[in-house]
């Protein structure tokens, strides 16, 4: 397999917009989204939900619902080739052989009436075109690869026989059959247990320090993102908020909203202080897409709004080494 | 100290239909033998992950499940003898605030319907007078009272949990069981809601017992904690000690698990690995129910059952090798791969 240079980005994201017809009119889901994955890194995508993580993963894989949905513009680059402008024949074999996804309910992403050595035989049959022995013997390894006891045993079982984190495992080891150059997780781990969620991302960091591959994490926990990215993107409504080395956005978080995710959440921590001081709050609730205004859309919930936040949507734009934030806040100091 | 609730004993076992005419009877042990005790004004929290019977525990308190065995106390009211009538009665000082705001509201009725259902099936109050608290309750968590002629599918999810509260709250309870209330809610929305059950329980003395998986959200909102794996009690203290020094090696793991958004922390934090899944509760195996999963189990952990023991005043602990000054095979390990300490 042809690595590309570690600084050449194996999945692109331009300025892409997605769309849906509404009954209260269009709705920008994605309003302009544009990041770059480099091989074998962890890009972490965070924020509330209806704040377009999830819609990003499906532009990438070419799933997102069309009608009433509709990709308005911008390229998504896998290795410079734009899937947006590829044919659906092209799409198939991209998608589970080059990209892969695992999604966050490992029960209904699994077929029930098939046994998960066939559902992952499936997948190298169909993209590296093995035979029926040569897949099976392919779906065994991929079981054992994931930590999976007497993988041989297990490849014969139906999904309702597994846990929810051996379910996972299985999607994992799917996912992975085909050696993908993007694996997309989308919040992996939020149906499983704790241990069971360390457990998860343990084998997701070896995997990836073996097989290179790069991933996405989409999750609304920012100690996922801690633990697992390299890099993250913080959304809200459609855009991003800000862009950056992990070590930035948690330690110099610049946009409000990024400030009051890891506010809001009361951490675990070995001297609790004897007095409970009030959570920091964000105010009110994401607003629906299709009300979204001309400012900025965090503006009606943002605690240091002022009047060009209203009238006006902040760019994303430098504010440190490798860190972007989209608030006129930084702006004004003219960082 | 009097006691709220006091729970002894307690077991919630389901009965499994039998495999075959001949087959053995089987049951599910979702709940083994607990007690605890709340004292009024406290909140007290269980955490465990799923299956270990936190959930059953909050439905045995509120009467919702059949108690195998056991009693369930509300001060002097013997809640787990009572039936009919009686029950019905004591029911108005006990309430319940549901995990998922979108199940546990009727869409059929108003909000202010909703509010108003347990004072009416109580008998609280004139109808004038309920019809003046329905508008108070909004007031109390945060919704406005021209809200009530709304629809539960007009709120947002924060919103709706809001209404779960003001019904909650509608029969003046002396203690509400919180089961996972933030567990379904954007994390920008949890924080409104843990404030608002704070504020709630500063203004009208209540007591909370609180259920939740997330051990952040049980060590802000909890001043004691019990921690419950496959249906018992494994380790239960005050909200400083046992989060500081956890003597149990299934509480260090879980504690060790959750990822934490401060990086330094992370880098530093020796991970104690659990392997597995929890085993099935249905014929739990005999001796400790972690063994399996423990990291550092010896042959007696498989066979016989650890005592719940006090090892420091208000810290109890069930495991053979805590020692008696409260040191887990966790942190002894720890030690001695630490020389210098």
């Amino acid at each position: 397999m042809a690595e590309a240079v570690p600084s050449e980005p194996v999945l692109q994201l331009q300025d892409v917009h997605v769309e849906f017809d509404t009954r209260d009119g269009v709705a920008h889901v994605l309003d302009g989204i544009g990041f770059a994955l480099a091989p074998g890194e962890t890009l972490g995508i965070v924020g509330e939900s209806g704040c377009g993580k999830s819609m990003t993963a499906l532009a990438i894989m070419g799933l997102v619902p069309m009608p009433p949905g509709r990709i308005a513009g911008g390229r998504i680059l896998l290795r410079g080739e734009d899937l947006l402008t590829v044919g659906a024949k092209r799409l198939r074999a991209v998608r589970g052989n080059e990209i892969s996804m695992i999604f966050q309910e490992p029960m209904t992403s699994l077929n029930p009436v098939f046994t998960i050595g066939d559902q992952i035989a499936e997948t190298v049959r169909v993209h590296q075109g093995l035979d029926r022995a040569a897949a099976r013997a392919r779906a065994v390894e991929m079981l054992q690869s994931v930590g999976i006891p007497a993988p041989a045993a297990r490849a014969g079982e139906y999904p309702h026989q597994l846990s929810g984190g051996m379910r996972q495992r299985v999607m994992i080891a799917m996912a992975l059959a085909c050696q993908p150059s993007v694996l997309i997780a989308d919040e992996p781990t939020t149906a499983l247990d704790v241990t069971v969620q360390a457990q998860i991302f343990d084998l997701l960091k070896e995997l990836q320090a073996r097989t290179g591959t790069a991933i996405i994490l989409i999750t609304h926990d920012m100690g996922a993102i801690a633990e697992m990215a390299d890099r993250v993107v913080v959304m809200y409504a459609g855009r991003q908020a800000e862009e950056g080395p992990v070590v930035e956005i948690l330690e110099r978080p610049r946009h409000p909203y990024t400030q009051g995710l890891i506010a809001c959440v009361p951490h675990l921590t070995a001297e609790p202080p004897p007095e409970r001081l009030p959570l920091t709050e964000i105010p009110g609730v994401v607003p629906p897409l299709s009300a979204l205004g001309r400012g900025c859309a965090f503006a009606p919930r943002c605690p240091q709004a002022f009047d060009r936040c209203l009238a006006e949507a902040p760019p994303i734009l430098p504010v440190g080494p490798q860190h972007r934030a989209a608030c006129w806040l930084n702006a004004q100091e003219g960082a | 100290m009097t006691a709220l609730l006091s729970v002894r004993d307690l077991k919630v076992h389901f009965p499994l239909p039998r495999r075959g005419l001949f087959g053995p009877r089987r049951a599910v042990h979702a709940v083994d033998g607990i007690s605890f005790e709340i004292a009024r004004g406290e909140t007290f929290g269980i955490v465990g992950e799923s299956g270990s019977g936190k959930s059953t525990t909050a439905l045995a308190v509120m009467r919702l499940v059949p108690i195998t065995a056991g009693n369930v106390a509300l001060g002097e009211l013997p809640l787990s003898s009572l039936g009919g009538h009686a029950l019905r009665a004591a029911r108005r000082r006990l309430q319940i605030i549901f995990q998922d705001p979108y199940s546990s509201l009727n869409p059929r009725f108003r909000a202010g319907a909703i509010v108003r259902e347990p004072m009416d099936l109580m008998g609280i109050g004139s109808p004038a007078e309920r019809t003046a608290r329905v508008a108070e309750l909004f007031r109390n968590v945060g919704l406005r009272p021209e809200q009530q002629a709304l629809f539960p599918h007009q709120f947002s999810g924060g919103q709706r949990q809001r209404i779960g509260i003001a019904r909650a709250l509608a029969t003046q309870p002396e203690l509400i069981v919180c089961d996972e209330p933030v567990s379904a809610l954007d994390v920008a929305i949890q924080a409104q809601i843990l404030n608002l059950l704070q504020r709630l329980q500063r203004d009208f003395g209540l007591t909370y017992l609180f259920i939740s998986h997330d051990l952040g959200v049980v060590q802000y909102m909890c001043d004691h904690v019990a921690v419950m794996y496959l249906g018992c009690i494994v380790e239960q203290g005050d909200r400083v000690s046992l989060f500081r020094q956890p003597m149990h090696p299934y509480t260090a793991a879980l504690l060790a698990a959750v990822p934490s958004a401060d990086l330094a922390k992370n880098r530093a934090r020796r991970r104690i690995k659990v392997t597995g899944d929890p085993p099935s509760p249905i014929d739990p195996p005999p001796g400790c129910r972690f063994a399996g999963r423990c990291a550092f189990a010896e042959p007696r952990c498989h066979t016989e059952v650890p005592r719940l023991r006090e090892v420091r005043p208000g810290h109890r602990v069930a495991c053979h090798l805590v020692d008696d000054a409260g040191i887990g095979p966790h942190l002894r390990a720890e030690r001695a791969a630490v020389p210098a300490g």
